[in-house]
């Protein structure tokens, strides 16, 4: 097999990124961001998905196959989210009880 | 070659290969590429597995966003963060496992995998440790259900997302544990080589799928609305 041997101080220095992103999502938490709380706390929980698999997974070190599987998932993914929430909020006629 | 990749070398009219290598693929290379381009085939289901959950989170969270903060109040930050913080170093000790089989490091991967086996265990206990208090405070959706009566309704919806959430989550580590001691198995037994470590790759991808999970439901389920308060 000829795939790329990743060095393990790449290893060390992610899980050390991700650590320090988990302490800072906690931290924001704390503060009062008004609505950015949510927009904070799900840009850090992307970068952390994006850093395990660009590195944990190998996908930066992949084939482009693989790249283009993991994107479709995403926008798949995102097809779901945005077009069910896009149906619920812009219901004006309902209130929720 | 082992006696038995010669005897089935004759098989072949003469042609023996690594005892690996499946019939219809050309090379280990390609059976790598394909094994791991199957796992994340099935890893993109599992992305819309659980994020029709999510998606179903987002629509109740928007609906009663402060008996979702009440809610979430009421989980214990700290065992939360706990356990990201062991999910997390059980993907650096996986990552390290596949690093030790590629450099053929037998002992070191069978070291990995025993420490990755750990802390989902680890991962698992504070879990039910979680669960138990849930059960002893009565937020456990169901007849017992108890919560300030403002928000009683709506804060069993975020409990009942809560426990199926994690649930499907734990059931995934429950199978991740089962797939890491098939591999260290296979490790013990001498089959992963930096020839053919495949499995340890692909069973790698799995786990780091169910950490990337928690690193969503971790802000999602516990972070709520935590301004203003200690």
């Amino acid at each position: 097999m000829a795939d790329h041997i990743v060095p393990t101080r790449v290893y060390y220095t992610i899980f050390a990124i991700l650590m320090l992103c988990t302490l800072l999502t906690v931290l924001i938490a704390f503060a009062d961001l008004g609505v950015f709380n949510i927009v904070a706390a799900l840009t850090i929980a992307v970068f952390k998905a994006v850093l395990v698999v660009l590195y944990f997974m190998h996908v930066r070190y992949g084939t482009r196959l693989t790249w283009a599987v993991v994107v479709g998932s995403v926008f798949w993914l995102g097809i779901l989210l945005v077009l069910t929430m896009g149906d619920y909020l812009t219901r004006a006629w309902r209130t929720y009880g | 070659m082992s006696p038995d990749a010669a005897g089935h070398a004759s098989a072949h009219g003469g042609a023996a290969h690594h005892p690996a290598l499946a019939h219809h693929f050309d090379n280990l290379a390609q059976q790598s590429e394909a094994a791991t381009l199957g796992m994340w085939v099935f890893l993109v289901t599992e992305v819309l597995f659980f994020g029709g959950l999510f998606a179903t989170y987002a629509v109740y969270r928007h609906a009663y966003p402060a008996a979702f903060a009440a809610a979430s109040h009421e989980l214990d930050i700290t065992l939360g963060s706990i356990n990201t913080v062991v999910l997390i170093t059980s993907s650096l000790t996986m990552a390290l496992g596949v690093h030790a089989a590629q450099t053929g490091e037998r002992k070191l991967l069978m070291a990995f995998l025993a420490a990755t086996m750990i802390l989902g265990a680890a991962f698992l206990g504070i879990k039910s440790v979680e669960y138990y208090h849930k059960f002893v405070e009565h937020h456990v959706p169901g007849p017992a259900f108890q919560f300030e009566k403002e928000h009683i309704r709506h804060a069993q919806i975020f409990f009942s997302l809560y426990f199926i959430m994690t649930g499907l989550h734990a059931l995934h580590m429950v199978i991740g544990l089962g797939i890491m001691l098939v591999m260290f198995w296979l490790a013990w037994r001498g089959t992963i080589t930096p020839e053919y470590y495949s499995p340890i790759e692909v069973s790698g991808l799995y786990w780091h799928f169910v950490d990337i999970v928690w690193i969503f439901l971790f802000p999602l389920l516990y972070l709520i609305g935590r301004h203003g308060t200690t």
